[in-house]
């Protein structure tokens, strides 16, 4: 490294929401990633207006003569590596080697992985209103119904923040937590929020068959209600992806499909071990189920699998009449190649995929960081995910 | 079960985040002689692929790591700048094949294993004797001058210049090449590693 004259400037430091806004207003960003290639392989930042590097910090230690030609002078450039350090380290450098424009991601990669979007989807009756917030760097979307001074969150994520404070905006308290089924790509929230305010916490009876704490049975024929103007949340038993896998109709208008159904994809059945079990349920729910309702209304899955499913607005819906036609997952016409579709040839199973099951079920209390470590990753939960 | 895997140094790395773990053991190894193994002591759980990929692109042998409650400790070797060069000077050598054949014929083969006490550690022929090179001019004696021993290393280089030795001293050596890092048939480690 040569001698330099002023050291003053320093790289300057971007949250994961500034990153999140720039990525959905498509502004040009050229991202430098410096974790190791096998990481980058696996899951990474995108977006539109995004050029990306990788360079592996450790090998930039005696300096970055080897990149710094190829970074860019005149557009914003962000260093992103696990967890801070490096890229704060590499970002230094390159502000040193006359780059100027310089970033470094604030918590890196672990909080871009838990970081939410809130995004308005639509009015519900006497003012309600439906959120969706979408997890960009991992494609979980969750959801908040608020109606006269209630919330209801669906498939909440584990860091509840998000949801607290947009409750706290609206003057609502939350009085339902509710998980579509038992997840297992991601650490469910649900139990935190419901015991942080005093809520009910919803799951599926036949995935909580090994849970270790008390819960609110989510079935058909029991409505949940939300605000004293009662919207009404029907369950709608869907199994597939999960033996217990339960489908929400909001207001007629809205089916919060968990992850059974996706905007390009569906769910895949192996995630519990059962595959060649659950084809026949996953082909029933969404070809007979799903077939039955009406087609006008909104598909609001638990995931998405690649950033072409978001709207200009940044929210993931679809009507379900026009997945009939376009989703490649809805149409299989015959049982034994869709058994084949959903059992083989299917992507990796998401990273300690067994460990967020059994912490969702409380049989496991990893700490803090544990549960960060956990998380890393895609989610993977659709057949056509990569 | 009972660690037995040692390096000729300990870093400790414990409680720091990415990426002083690796700023710090680049600079221990600069300090190091070629074939030293050293032990590096992380809980930084990120660090494990980081430091397989390092040392897979710096030419230095990472040899594996062992996981002690949440301490992660990585091993190793500084890498000679000649490691893989073709230089096989003893005349006496069968190759991997050969020698895996010759203990599926008898359980009574002598392997004498001349790499570092990690990298044997971690990896290893089952039943080989472990000397590493350093120490064979005073252990020698250990070994029996009656049978044939196979020598091995992990690329032949080590295990020529320890038969060159032990042949002057009177005993029955082969040379087993390439070594280690070919070899296909059954091994096992003297700690759980991962």
């Amino acid at each position: 490294m040569g001698m330099t004259a002023s050291r003053s400037r320093k790289p300057t430091l971007m949250t994961a929401s500034e990153l999140a806004g720039m990525i959905l207003r498509k502004e040009q960003l050229f991202l430098l990633d410096v974790r190791n290639e096998g990481d980058y392989q696996n899951w990474r930042i995108e977006g539109d207006s995004i050029t990306v590097m990788n360079k592996p910090y450790f090998e930039l230690l005696d300096g970055v003569e080897a990149i710094v030609d190829e970074c860019p002078r005149n557009q914003k450039l962000l260093v992103v590596c696990a967890k801070e350090g490096s890229s704060y380290f590499v970002a230094e450098q390159l502000m040193e080697a006359g780059i100027t424009d310089v970033y470094y991601l604030q918590g890196g990669m672990k909080s871009w992985s838990e970081h939410i979007e809130p995004v308005k989807v639509g009015e519900l009756k006497d003012g309600g209103v439906l959120y969706q917030f979408v997890r960009l760097g991992k494609g979980c979307l969750s959801y908040m119904i608020i109606s006269d001074g209630e919330a209801a969150v669906v498939d909440a994520i584990r860091l509840t923040d998000a949801y607290e404070q947009l409750a706290r905006e609206n003057g609502a308290v939350i009085k339902h937590a509710i998980d579509t089924h038992l997840h297992a790509d991601h650490i469910s929230g649900g139990r935190k929020l419901a015991e942080a305010s005093g809520a009910s916490y919803w799951l599926p009876p036949k995935d909580a068959e090994e849970t270790v704490f008390p819960y609110s049975r989510l079935e058909e024929g029991s409505p949940i209600a939300v605000g004293h103007s009662e919207i009404a949340i029907q369950p709608i038993y869907s199994p597939g992806h999960t033996i217990g896998s339960t489908s929400l109709l909001i207001e007629d208008t809205y089916l919060l499909s968990g992850d059974i159904l996706f905007v390009a994809s569906i769910g895949r059945p192996d995630l519990a071990g059962k595959a060649e079990d659950w084809v026949h349920d996953l082909r029933s729910s969404l070809y007979e189920t799903f077939s039955r309702l009406d087609p006008e209304l909104i598909v609001l899955p638990a995931h998405y699998g690649n950033r072409q499913e978001l709207r200009e607005d940044g929210s993931v819906m679809a009507r379900l009449g026009d997945l009939f036609h376009s989703n490649p997952g809805l149409n299989i016409a015959d049982q034994e190649a869709f058994r084949h579709a959903v059992t083989s040839g299917l992507p990796p199973q998401p990273h300690a995929y067994q460990e967020i099951r059994e912490t969702n079920m409380g049989k496991l209390q990893p700490s803090e960081s544990e549960q960060g470590d956990m998380e890393i990753g895609p989610n993977r939960c659709a057949i056509h995910d990569r | 079960m009972k660690n037995e895997i040692r390096g000729s140094q300990v870093l400790d790395c414990r409680g720091l985040a990415c990426p002083l773990p690796i700023v710090k053991t680049k600079k221990a190894i600069d300090t190091m002689i070629a074939g030293e193994v050293i032990e590096v002591q992380a809980t930084d759980k990120g660090s494990l692929a980081d430091f397989k990929s390092w040392a897979g692109n710096t030419g230095h042998q990472y040899l594996g790591t062992l996981h002690d409650g949440d301490v992660l400790k990585h091993f190793i070797r500084k890498a000679a700048p000649d490691e893989t060069r073709d230089e096989v000077h003893f005349a006496h050598v069968i190759d991997n094949a050969e020698l895996q054949a010759r203990l599926q014929q008898s359980d009574k083969a002598v392997v004498l294993d001349v790499r570092e006490h990690a990298e044997y550690g971690f990896n290893h022929i089952p039943g080989a004797i472990s000397i590493p090179l350093g120490e064979l001019e005073s252990r020698w004696s250990e070994l029996d001058a009656r049978t044939q021993i196979y020598v091995i290393c992990r690329t032949g280089r080590r295990s020529d210049t320890a038969c060159q030795l032990l042949h002057d001293r009177g005993l029955q050596v082969v040379n087993v090449i390439p070594g280690m890092a070919e070899w296909s048939g059954a091994t096992e480690a003297s700690a759980r590693a991962e």
